[in-house]
Protein backbone atom coordinates (compact mmCIF):
# COMPACT_ATOMS: atom_id res chain seq x y z
CA UNK A 1 0.00 0.00 0.00
CA UNK A 2 1.38 3.17 -0.79
CA UNK A 3 0.74 6.67 1.33
CA UNK A 4 0.45 9.55 -0.23
CA UNK A 5 1.21 13.12 1.56
CA UNK A 6 -0.72 15.71 0.17
CA UNK A 7 -0.33 19.37 1.35
CA UNK A 8 -3.24 21.69 1.49
CA UNK A 9 -2.97 25.37 1.99
CA UNK A 10 -6.07 27.58 2.90
CA UNK A 11 -5.77 31.29 1.67
CA UNK A 12 -6.93 33.66 4.01
CA UNK A 13 -10.14 35.15 3.45
CA UNK A 14 -8.84 38.51 4.30
CA UNK A 15 -5.17 39.96 5.36
CA UNK A 16 -5.85 42.58 7.57
CA UNK A 17 -9.13 44.99 8.63
CA UNK A 18 -11.04 46.68 6.14
CA UNK A 19 -10.18 50.12 7.38
CA UNK A 20 -6.09 49.16 7.19
CA UNK A 21 -6.43 47.51 3.60
CA UNK A 22 -8.36 50.69 2.28
CA UNK A 23 -4.93 52.56 3.40
CA UNK A 24 -2.35 50.10 2.48
CA UNK A 25 -3.94 47.56 -0.21
CA UNK A 26 -4.84 43.84 1.03
CA UNK A 27 -1.47 42.33 2.42
CA UNK A 28 -0.42 41.21 5.49
CA UNK A 29 -0.14 44.63 7.73
CA UNK A 30 2.32 45.33 10.90
CA UNK A 31 0.92 45.35 14.62
CA UNK A 32 2.23 49.14 14.01
CA UNK A 33 -0.51 49.93 10.94
CA UNK A 34 -3.27 47.54 12.60
CA UNK A 35 -3.23 49.82 15.92
CA UNK A 36 -2.33 53.33 14.91
CA UNK A 37 -4.24 53.88 11.48
CA UNK A 38 -7.77 55.54 10.81
CA UNK A 39 -8.78 54.19 14.67
CA UNK A 40 -10.34 58.21 15.44
CA UNK A 41 -13.70 59.10 14.24
CA UNK A 42 -14.22 61.20 11.71
CA UNK A 43 -17.75 61.58 11.38
CA UNK A 44 -21.17 61.55 12.71
CA UNK A 45 -20.82 63.48 15.87
CA UNK A 46 -24.15 63.87 16.88
CA UNK A 47 -23.59 66.42 20.06
CA UNK A 48 -20.84 69.17 20.46
CA UNK A 49 -18.48 69.35 23.49
CA UNK A 50 -19.19 71.07 26.46
CA UNK A 51 -16.12 71.95 27.15
CA UNK A 52 -15.62 73.51 23.77
CA UNK A 53 -19.38 73.91 22.26
CA UNK A 54 -17.41 76.09 18.99
CA UNK A 55 -16.45 73.05 17.49
CA UNK A 56 -17.18 69.51 16.95
CA UNK A 57 -15.05 65.96 18.61
CA UNK A 58 -12.25 65.13 16.89
CA UNK A 59 -12.07 68.55 14.95
CA UNK A 60 -9.31 69.12 13.07
CA UNK A 61 -9.48 73.06 13.84
CA UNK A 62 -7.95 72.72 17.11
CA UNK A 63 -4.74 73.58 15.29
CA UNK A 64 -4.17 76.54 12.97
CA UNK A 65 -1.50 73.68 10.83
CA UNK A 66 -3.99 72.25 7.95
CA UNK A 67 -2.99 68.68 6.75
CA UNK A 68 -4.76 66.77 3.92
CA UNK A 69 -4.15 63.59 6.13
CA UNK A 70 -2.89 64.09 10.07
CA UNK A 71 -2.35 60.15 9.59
CA UNK A 72 1.14 61.65 7.08
CA UNK A 73 2.80 61.42 10.42
CA UNK A 74 4.01 58.63 11.77
CA UNK A 75 6.41 57.37 14.45
CA UNK A 76 9.44 56.11 12.85
CA UNK A 77 9.79 53.78 16.17
CA UNK A 78 6.25 52.38 15.13
CA UNK A 79 5.12 52.68 18.52
CA UNK A 80 1.74 51.22 19.28
CA UNK A 81 0.70 50.29 22.85
CA UNK A 82 2.71 46.61 23.55
CA UNK A 83 5.54 47.78 21.67
CA UNK A 84 5.90 51.06 23.58
CA UNK A 85 5.28 49.33 26.92
CA UNK A 86 7.48 46.73 26.28
CA UNK A 87 10.50 49.09 25.32
CA UNK A 88 9.79 50.92 28.10
CA UNK A 89 9.82 48.13 30.55
CA UNK A 90 13.46 47.41 28.94
CA UNK A 91 14.09 50.82 30.18
CA UNK A 92 13.04 50.77 33.28
CA UNK A 93 14.59 47.60 34.88
CA UNK A 94 18.16 49.06 33.80
CA UNK A 95 16.89 52.43 35.90
CA UNK A 96 15.28 50.44 38.65
CA UNK A 97 18.60 48.31 39.00
CA UNK A 98 20.94 51.62 39.20
CA UNK A 99 18.41 53.20 41.97
CA UNK A 100 18.98 49.89 43.72
CA UNK A 101 22.71 50.18 44.07
CA UNK A 102 22.84 54.02 44.28
CA UNK A 103 20.34 52.79 47.76
CA UNK A 104 22.25 49.91 48.68
CA UNK A 105 25.78 51.46 48.95
CA UNK A 106 24.34 55.01 49.80
CA UNK A 107 26.12 56.43 47.37
CA UNK A 108 23.68 59.36 47.42
CA UNK A 109 23.62 60.49 51.20
CA UNK A 110 27.86 60.22 51.34
CA UNK A 111 28.38 63.01 49.11
CA UNK A 112 28.95 66.57 51.19
CA UNK A 113 26.30 68.54 52.27
CA UNK A 114 26.47 71.16 50.08
CA UNK A 115 26.76 68.91 46.91
CA UNK A 116 23.22 67.62 48.23
CA UNK A 117 22.15 70.40 48.55
CA UNK A 118 23.00 71.28 44.63
CA UNK A 119 21.03 68.88 43.54
CA UNK A 120 17.95 69.40 45.39
CA UNK A 121 18.42 73.52 43.90
CA UNK A 122 19.64 72.74 40.48
CA UNK A 123 18.53 69.02 39.47
CA UNK A 124 15.46 68.06 40.89
CA UNK A 125 13.06 71.10 40.16
CA UNK A 126 13.11 69.85 36.90
CA UNK A 127 10.36 67.06 38.12
CA UNK A 128 8.17 70.44 37.97
CA UNK A 129 8.91 70.88 34.43
CA UNK A 130 8.59 66.85 33.95
CA UNK A 131 4.96 67.56 35.26
CA UNK A 132 4.26 70.13 32.88
CA UNK A 133 5.05 68.22 30.27
CA UNK A 134 2.93 65.45 31.31
CA UNK A 135 0.04 67.91 31.04
CA UNK A 136 0.83 69.24 27.84
CA UNK A 137 1.21 65.95 26.15
CA UNK A 138 -2.08 64.62 27.35
CA UNK A 139 -3.80 67.70 25.89
CA UNK A 140 -2.19 67.18 22.86
CA UNK A 141 -3.27 63.88 23.14
CA UNK A 142 -7.10 64.63 23.29
CA UNK A 143 -6.54 67.39 20.79
CA UNK A 144 -4.97 66.36 18.12
CA UNK A 145 -7.09 63.99 15.42
CA UNK A 146 -5.14 61.37 14.34
CA UNK A 147 -4.27 58.07 16.13
CA UNK A 148 -0.74 57.98 14.90
CA UNK A 149 -0.11 61.67 16.21
CA UNK A 150 -2.31 61.19 19.68
CA UNK A 151 -0.26 57.74 20.55
CA UNK A 152 3.39 59.52 20.37
CA UNK A 153 2.19 62.31 22.10
CA UNK A 154 0.19 60.17 25.45
CA UNK A 155 3.15 58.06 25.44
CA UNK A 156 5.57 61.19 25.95
CA UNK A 157 3.18 62.10 28.41
CA UNK A 158 3.43 59.03 30.78
CA UNK A 159 7.42 59.27 29.24
CA UNK A 160 7.90 62.89 31.40
CA UNK A 161 5.27 61.56 34.65
CA UNK A 162 8.12 58.43 34.74
CA UNK A 163 11.22 60.97 34.18
CA UNK A 164 9.67 63.30 36.67
CA UNK A 165 9.17 60.63 39.33
CA UNK A 166 13.03 59.65 38.96
CA UNK A 167 13.65 62.80 40.09
CA UNK A 168 11.60 63.01 42.75
CA UNK A 169 13.54 59.46 43.58
CA UNK A 170 16.45 61.07 43.70
CA UNK A 171 15.24 63.49 46.43
CA UNK A 172 13.72 60.80 48.62
CA UNK A 173 17.22 58.91 48.39
CA UNK A 174 18.61 62.10 49.83
CA UNK A 175 16.29 62.74 52.76
CA UNK A 176 15.77 59.16 53.56
CA UNK A 177 12.09 58.76 52.31
CA UNK A 178 10.82 61.11 54.62
CA UNK A 179 10.17 63.89 51.96
CA UNK A 180 11.60 66.75 53.46
CA UNK A 181 13.86 66.84 50.31
CA UNK A 182 10.51 67.32 48.34
CA UNK A 183 9.51 70.24 50.16
CA UNK A 184 13.00 71.64 50.06
CA UNK A 185 13.23 71.60 46.25
CA UNK A 186 9.70 72.68 45.41
CA UNK A 187 10.59 76.15 47.42
CA UNK A 188 13.63 76.41 45.27
CA UNK A 189 11.25 76.08 42.13
CA UNK A 190 8.49 78.34 44.01
CA UNK A 191 10.60 81.11 45.71
CA UNK A 192 14.44 80.76 44.10
CA UNK A 193 14.78 83.71 41.33
CA UNK A 194 16.92 81.34 39.43
CA UNK A 195 13.77 79.07 38.64
CA UNK A 196 11.17 82.06 37.81
CA UNK A 197 11.55 82.57 34.29
CA UNK A 198 11.67 78.90 33.77
CA UNK A 199 8.43 78.45 35.81
CA UNK A 200 6.73 81.10 34.04
CA UNK A 201 7.55 79.37 30.56
CA UNK A 202 6.05 75.91 31.87
CA UNK A 203 2.75 77.60 32.94
CA UNK A 204 2.77 80.12 30.04
CA UNK A 205 2.85 76.75 27.40
CA UNK A 206 0.05 75.08 29.88
CA UNK A 207 -2.38 77.71 28.22
CA UNK A 208 -1.78 77.65 25.13
CA UNK A 209 -4.78 76.28 22.88
CA UNK A 210 -3.64 75.33 19.37
CA UNK A 211 -2.25 71.49 20.13
CA UNK A 212 0.76 71.51 17.67
CA UNK A 213 2.14 75.13 18.85
CA UNK A 214 2.37 73.31 21.94
CA UNK A 215 3.81 70.14 20.67
CA UNK A 216 6.43 72.27 19.03
CA UNK A 217 7.30 74.53 22.21
CA UNK A 218 7.17 71.64 24.51
CA UNK A 219 8.14 68.37 22.37
CA UNK A 220 11.08 70.62 20.08
CA UNK A 221 12.22 73.94 21.26
CA UNK A 222 11.95 73.39 25.43
CA UNK A 223 12.85 69.48 25.42
CA UNK A 224 15.23 70.14 22.52
CA UNK A 225 17.59 72.90 24.36
CA UNK A 226 16.94 71.79 27.63
CA UNK A 227 17.67 67.79 28.39
CA UNK A 228 21.05 68.09 26.30
CA UNK A 229 21.64 71.15 29.37
CA UNK A 230 20.35 69.26 31.87
CA UNK A 231 21.11 66.00 31.07
CA UNK A 232 24.65 66.14 29.03
CA UNK A 233 26.57 69.38 30.16
CA UNK A 234 24.74 69.74 33.74
CA UNK A 235 25.21 66.27 34.28
CA UNK A 236 29.05 66.72 33.50
CA UNK A 237 29.35 69.65 35.67
CA UNK A 238 27.72 67.47 38.74
CA UNK A 239 30.75 64.86 38.26
CA UNK A 240 32.75 67.90 38.30
CA UNK A 241 31.23 68.72 41.96
CA UNK A 242 32.08 65.36 42.74
CA UNK A 243 28.49 63.84 42.25
CA UNK A 244 29.39 61.77 39.49
CA UNK A 245 27.09 58.96 40.56
CA UNK A 246 24.19 60.79 40.01
CA UNK A 247 24.74 60.22 35.81
CA UNK A 248 23.65 56.57 37.00
CA UNK A 249 19.93 57.65 38.41
CA UNK A 250 19.47 59.93 35.17
CA UNK A 251 20.62 57.39 32.33
CA UNK A 252 16.68 56.73 31.32
CA UNK A 253 16.38 60.60 30.83
CA UNK A 254 19.59 60.60 28.09
CA UNK A 255 18.12 57.25 26.48
CA UNK A 256 14.74 59.42 26.38
CA UNK A 257 15.73 62.03 24.79
CA UNK A 258 17.74 60.05 22.11
CA UNK A 259 15.09 57.98 20.84
CA UNK A 260 12.57 61.28 21.28
CA UNK A 261 14.35 63.10 18.49
CA UNK A 262 13.52 60.72 15.95
CA UNK A 263 9.65 61.31 16.40
CA UNK A 264 9.52 64.84 16.89
CA UNK A 265 12.19 65.50 14.27
CA UNK A 266 9.94 63.01 11.13
CA UNK A 267 6.48 65.22 12.62
CA UNK A 268 7.99 68.51 11.89
CA UNK A 269 9.56 67.90 8.66
CA UNK A 270 6.22 66.23 7.67
CA UNK A 271 4.01 68.56 8.82
CA UNK A 272 6.19 71.64 7.49
CA UNK A 273 6.65 70.14 4.42
CA UNK A 274 2.87 69.79 3.55
CA UNK A 275 2.37 73.89 2.65
CA UNK A 276 3.28 77.01 2.75
CA UNK A 277 1.22 78.20 4.99
CA UNK A 278 2.36 75.53 7.85
CA UNK A 279 5.76 76.35 7.31
CA UNK A 280 5.06 79.99 8.13
CA UNK A 281 3.02 79.33 10.92
CA UNK A 282 5.56 76.70 12.39
CA UNK A 283 7.83 79.26 11.77
CA UNK A 284 6.46 82.48 13.86
CA UNK A 285 5.49 79.96 16.37
CA UNK A 286 9.55 79.10 16.41
CA UNK A 287 10.48 82.72 15.97
CA UNK A 288 8.24 84.03 18.95
CA UNK A 289 8.86 80.83 21.20
CA UNK A 290 12.53 80.08 20.75
CA UNK A 291 14.24 83.15 22.48
CA UNK A 292 11.66 82.49 25.74
CA UNK A 293 12.67 79.17 26.04
CA UNK A 294 16.69 80.22 25.71
CA UNK A 295 15.61 83.03 28.20
CA UNK A 296 14.02 81.02 30.95
CA UNK A 297 16.83 78.27 31.09
CA UNK A 298 19.83 81.27 31.25
CA UNK A 299 20.08 81.37 35.02
CA UNK A 300 20.13 77.67 35.79
CA UNK A 301 22.84 77.63 32.75
CA UNK A 302 24.72 80.60 34.43
CA UNK A 303 24.44 79.18 37.64
CA UNK A 304 25.51 75.45 36.03
CA UNK A 305 27.58 74.97 33.13
CA UNK A 306 28.01 78.56 31.90
CA UNK A 307 25.77 80.37 29.22
CA UNK A 308 28.54 78.97 26.72
CA UNK A 309 27.43 75.83 26.84
CA UNK A 310 23.95 76.85 26.45
CA UNK A 311 24.74 79.01 23.51
CA UNK A 312 26.51 76.20 22.16
CA UNK A 313 23.24 73.81 22.48
CA UNK A 314 21.19 76.75 20.68
CA UNK A 315 23.07 76.58 17.80
CA UNK A 316 22.30 72.75 17.59
CA UNK A 317 18.79 73.04 18.37
CA UNK A 318 18.64 75.72 14.92
CA UNK A 319 20.73 73.21 13.15
CA UNK A 320 18.02 71.16 13.69
CA UNK A 321 15.59 72.85 12.93
CA UNK A 322 17.17 73.41 9.70
CA UNK A 323 17.11 70.46 8.44
CA UNK A 324 13.54 70.96 8.67
CA UNK A 325 13.21 74.14 6.92
CA UNK A 326 13.00 76.13 9.61
CA UNK A 327 14.78 79.34 11.14
CA UNK A 328 15.71 79.97 14.75
CA UNK A 329 16.77 83.36 15.44
CA UNK A 330 18.91 84.57 17.56
CA UNK A 331 21.77 82.27 17.09
CA UNK A 332 25.81 83.48 16.87
CA UNK A 333 27.23 82.06 13.97
CA UNK B 1 19.82 21.54 -10.85
CA UNK B 2 18.07 24.69 -9.85
CA UNK B 3 20.25 28.12 -8.99
CA UNK B 4 17.93 29.93 -7.15
CA UNK B 5 18.30 30.97 -3.57
CA UNK B 6 16.00 31.01 -0.57
CA UNK B 7 15.36 32.06 2.27
CA UNK B 8 12.27 30.86 4.60
CA UNK B 9 11.11 32.53 7.26
CA UNK B 10 8.21 32.24 9.98
CA UNK B 11 4.78 34.34 9.43
CA UNK B 12 5.35 36.50 12.78
CA UNK B 13 5.04 40.23 13.74
CA UNK B 14 9.10 40.63 12.95
CA UNK B 15 9.17 38.47 9.74
CA UNK B 16 6.93 40.42 8.06
CA UNK B 17 9.20 43.63 8.50
CA UNK B 18 12.12 41.71 7.55
CA UNK B 19 10.81 40.64 4.31
CA UNK B 20 9.73 44.38 3.47
CA UNK B 21 12.80 45.10 3.78
CA UNK B 22 14.49 42.18 1.77
CA UNK B 23 12.03 43.09 -1.42
CA UNK B 24 13.31 46.94 -0.88
CA UNK B 25 16.46 45.66 -1.46
CA UNK B 26 15.78 42.59 -4.08
CA UNK B 27 13.36 44.19 -6.07
CA UNK B 28 13.35 40.64 -8.14
CA UNK B 29 13.17 38.62 -5.00
CA UNK B 30 9.52 36.32 -5.07
CA UNK B 31 7.87 35.91 -2.55
CA UNK B 32 5.53 33.03 -1.48
CA UNK B 33 3.33 33.05 1.24
CA UNK B 34 2.11 30.00 2.98
CA UNK B 35 0.68 28.91 6.55
CA UNK B 36 2.95 30.66 9.13
CA UNK B 37 6.07 30.55 6.36
CA UNK B 38 7.05 33.19 3.81
CA UNK B 39 9.41 32.00 1.39
CA UNK B 40 11.28 34.73 -0.66
CA UNK B 41 13.40 32.88 -3.77
CA UNK B 42 14.95 34.96 -5.98
CA UNK B 43 18.00 34.16 -8.63
CA UNK B 44 21.68 33.41 -7.45
CA UNK B 45 21.56 36.27 -4.90
CA UNK B 46 19.41 37.49 -2.42
CA UNK B 47 20.76 40.42 0.42
CA UNK B 48 19.53 41.88 3.89
CA UNK B 49 20.73 44.76 5.13
CA UNK B 50 21.14 46.53 8.58
CA UNK B 51 20.26 49.59 7.22
CA UNK B 52 17.40 49.21 5.33
CA UNK B 53 15.70 47.20 8.52
CA UNK B 54 16.30 49.61 10.44
CA UNK B 55 15.26 51.97 8.92
CA UNK B 56 11.96 49.63 8.42
CA UNK B 57 11.38 48.25 12.05
CA UNK B 58 12.30 51.89 13.32
CA UNK B 59 14.88 50.68 15.83
CA UNK B 60 18.32 49.28 15.67
CA UNK B 61 18.84 45.71 14.76
CA UNK B 62 21.53 43.53 14.64
CA UNK B 63 21.66 41.27 11.63
CA UNK B 64 21.87 37.92 13.86
CA UNK B 65 18.47 39.02 14.74
CA UNK B 66 17.18 37.58 11.77
CA UNK B 67 17.97 34.11 12.65
CA UNK B 68 15.16 34.21 15.45
CA UNK B 69 12.87 34.30 12.30
CA UNK B 70 14.56 32.08 9.86
CA UNK B 71 12.94 28.32 8.87
CA UNK B 72 15.84 27.38 6.44
CA UNK B 73 18.15 28.91 3.85
CA UNK B 74 19.57 28.14 0.39
CA UNK B 75 22.66 29.02 -0.52
CA UNK B 76 26.30 30.10 -0.03
CA UNK B 77 25.97 32.35 3.54
CA UNK B 78 27.63 35.79 3.19
CA UNK B 79 27.57 37.48 6.74
CA UNK B 80 28.98 40.29 8.74
CA UNK B 81 27.52 43.38 10.72
CA UNK B 82 26.09 45.32 7.98
CA UNK B 83 24.52 42.39 5.96
CA UNK B 84 23.67 39.35 5.15
CA UNK B 85 23.81 38.11 1.48
CA UNK B 86 22.68 34.21 0.31
CA UNK B 87 24.32 33.78 -3.30
CA UNK B 88 25.10 30.94 -5.27
CA UNK B 89 28.70 31.42 -6.73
Amino acid sequence: MSVEIKTTSVEPIRNTYSAIARRFGDKPATRYQEASFDLAATTNFHYRPLWDPKRTLNDPTRTALRMEDWYAVTDPRQFFYGAYVGNRAKMQEAAESSFAFCDKRNLLTRLPEETQKQLLRLLVPFRHVALGANMNNSKIAGDSTATTVSQMHMFAATDHLGMGQYLSRIALLLDGSTGTALDESKTYWMDDELWQPLRKLVEGILVVDDWFEITLVQNVLLDGLMYPLVYDRMDAWFGEQGAEDISMLTEFQRDWYKESLRWTNAMIKTVVAESDSNREQVQSWVKNWEPMVYEALKPVAQATTGLDALDELRAELSARLKKSGLESTGVQA
Amino acid sequence: MSQKVFMAFQDNDNARYLVEAIVKDNPEAEVQHSPAMIRITAEKRLVINRETMEETLGRDWEVQEMLLEVISIGGNVDEDDDHFIVSWN
